[in-house]
């Protein structure tokens, strides 16, 4: 197919009804909104249902019941709103029903800025709802991978029956990139047995909830989630390696500081110092096995780790690397973007150049 | 002959701001007392303020909407309206990427009346919302009905960011010839990459607007025309 070029938000969008999302529900913020914009015209085109919520709050508790109906079901927000959502996905994975959550993070903390951040790490990957509760996290750095992974998340989702994160910057919704329409490989996925479908007087009715009030028939639910994200850590690792092999400088970044990283390496390697990147594209679960594996090389002499935050990820990384290598920290938050100069110049006084 | 108000509108992503930038560069160069305003309350990033130094050191005047241009606020800068009170200017608005962004321009309405203006529709053959010429006119007529103002010409910014061709240029040629015979707007300017203007010497018909790439993503910000061509990771 042709390439045409799309605007990350929209390829968002469109990823989306072509993965078979048929419902939207969300409410509007900065960086996200040509994603329910471009759903709020083309959902009803397919028989499918946009709703603008009054709020976040209630835009992820209709997710829940278009969920539970069995239904393929996403919405989206940007940093401040994901917060609110935040009650909404611990309930999700309490009550495992599978749905698409984007979030396209701006500058924190608080209202912050419209502009692109990574500060929402520690929210996505430790969940800032309560309880022991886990879910995957997908984080593109080109247009054409939202778009891919976007497609994906619905079938994992359904899969797992548990929400997926798409956490991107807001560089990835808002900017232009050619990309091609492809078909993503299809799972084999279990009828949704489970759903509030109508019983039509041939079953008794499914229940959907997150509440066991049996502190055993509880623990008992924690043990079995448990191995639900034991699976996802077993089988679901997605990362990228880049010029990794025996290379003296390690990069960790995800997103759109991966580019600027490759940027750096191709600049360091003018220089002579051979750089390369290991970018994770699934952060939960984190590749702490690559990871580990690619700075165990005899030639790293060290890792440095590239965020548009003040340092989230590169907890990860540390707990990855077991401290066998020393890590380095190069990034910024509230809006503003690393230049390929400033990291290159991280990397060099990270190996004493 | 330019008009003293030149209107750029089209789908955002389209290459507007890029082709605006360019367009009020040459002016400049032109000798012309040339002023931009950034009128886009629809896009927060890749916005023609944030080329504000570059222009102004080119001698242009930069207005830009409310608290900066870093807020997405749908309020305009006053100071707009010097283009219109100051007839020594040549203006070039940047109008925000859709038929609701067009609508900020209903605004000058009183004062468009009394102009003489090109509103140009910047036109990519590679959008899939204006991919063929039933869909590009459907999106001009939007525009123009959300304005309240007639576009005077179409402008082929036919790309692929940093994977753009020769070729891409040529389609887009293609589309705005046959948006034109279904509209009788001219096709004013051809817009390509200053690299493919020589490639292209005799197989545009009009004119063709050589553009430099100001509008760079982060890690495209290089020194060197060699780096800018490994763009694409």
């Amino acid at each position: 197919m042709a390439k045409e070029l799309w605007k990350g938000n929209e390829a968002i969008a469109e990823a989306a009804i072509r993965a078979g999302c048929k419902y939207f529900f969300g409410y509007p913020i900065t960086p996200q909104n040509e994603i329910p914009e471009y759903l709020s015209l083309h959902l009803p085109q397919i028989g499918g249902c946009f709703l603008q919520a009054e709020s976040e709050v209630a835009a992820i508790n209709m997710i829940y019941g278009a969920a539970g109906c069995g239904k393929r079901v996403m919405t989206s927000s940007s940093s401040p709103g994901i917060s609110l959502k935040q009650e909404g996905i611990t309930y999700m994975c309490g009550a495992e029903l599978p749905a698409v959550i984007v979030n396209m993070m701006r500058g924190g903390p608080g209202l912050g800025t419209i502009q692109p951040a990574q500060g929402d790490y520690y929210q996505a990957t430790r969940g800032g709802g309560n309880g022991d509760y886990r879910h995957l996290v997908y984080a593109p750095a080109t247009i054409q991978e939202a778009a891919d992974y976007v497609q994906k998340a619905f079938d994992v989702a359904d899969y797992y029956r548990n929400p997926v994160m798409i956490l991107a910057d807001g560089m990835i919704g808002q900017m232009m990139e050619a990309i091609e329409w492809r078909e993503m490989p299809k799972r084999e996925l279990p009828e949704k047995t489970w759903a509030t479908t109508g019983t039509k007087g041939e079953r008794k009715p499914n229940v959907i909830n997150s509440l066991y009030i049996d502190p055993n028939l509880c623990a008992d639910h924690n043990d079995r989630l448990a191995k639900k994200y034991a699976a996802m850590e077993e089988n679901e690792v997605l990362f990228e390696e880049y010029n990794t092999e025996n290379c003296e400088v390690l990069f960790v970044a995800y997103g759109t500081p991966s580019r600027i990283a490759r940027a750096a390496i191709r600049q360091l390697e003018k220089e002579g110092i051979k750089a390369g990147l290991l970018r994770p594209i699934t952060l939960w679960p984190f590749p702490s096995k690559a990871l580990k594996a690619a700075a165990d090389q005899a030639s790293v002499k060290a890792v440095v780790d590239v965020e548009l935050s003040m340092g989230q990820m590169i907890d990860d990384v540390k707990i990855a690397l077991e401290g066998c290598k020393p890590v380095a920290f190069v990034g910024k938050a509230g809006g503003v973007v690393p230049t390929p100069a400033e990291v290159c110049a991280a990397a060099k006084a990270a190996i004493g150049r | 002959m330019n008009k003293r108000i030149q209107i750029i509108t089209g789908h955002y992503g389209s290459g507007k701001t890029e082709f605006a930038v360019n367009l009020a560069l040459r002016l400049a160069q032109e000798g012309k007392k040339t002023a931009l305003a950034d009128l886009d309350i629809v896009n927060p990033y890749f916005r023609s303020f944030e080329q504000a130094a570059r222009l102004e050191n080119a001698g242009i005047k930069v207005i830009v909407t409310s608290c900066g241009g870093v807020a997405d606020i749908p309020a305009l800068n006053p100071a707009v309206l010097s283009i219109f009170q100051d007839r020594s200017y040549t203006g070039v608005l940047d109008i925000g990427g859709d038929p609701i962004g067009a609508r900020v321009l209903a605004r000058f309405a009183p004062y468009l009346a009394k102009e003489e203006f090109d509103l140009l529709f910047v036109l990519n053959a590679n959008r899939p919302e204006t991919g063929t010429a039933e869909k590009a006119l459907a999106y001009l007529r939007a525009i123009e009905f959300e304005c309240k103002q007639k576009a005077t010409g179409i402008v082929n910014n036919t790309h692929l960011c940093a994977q753009t061709t020769p070729e891409e240029v040529l389609k887009g040629a293609a589309l705005a010839q046959e948006l034109s015979e279904m509209t009788g707007l001219p096709t004013v300017y051809h817009a390509v990459h200053r690299r493919f203007v020589p490639a292209l010497q005799g197989q545009l018909a009009e004119a063709v607007l050589p553009l430099e790439i100001y509008m760079k993503k982060p890690w495209e910000i290089t020194n060197s025309e060699e780096e800018e061509l490994l763009w694409q990771d």
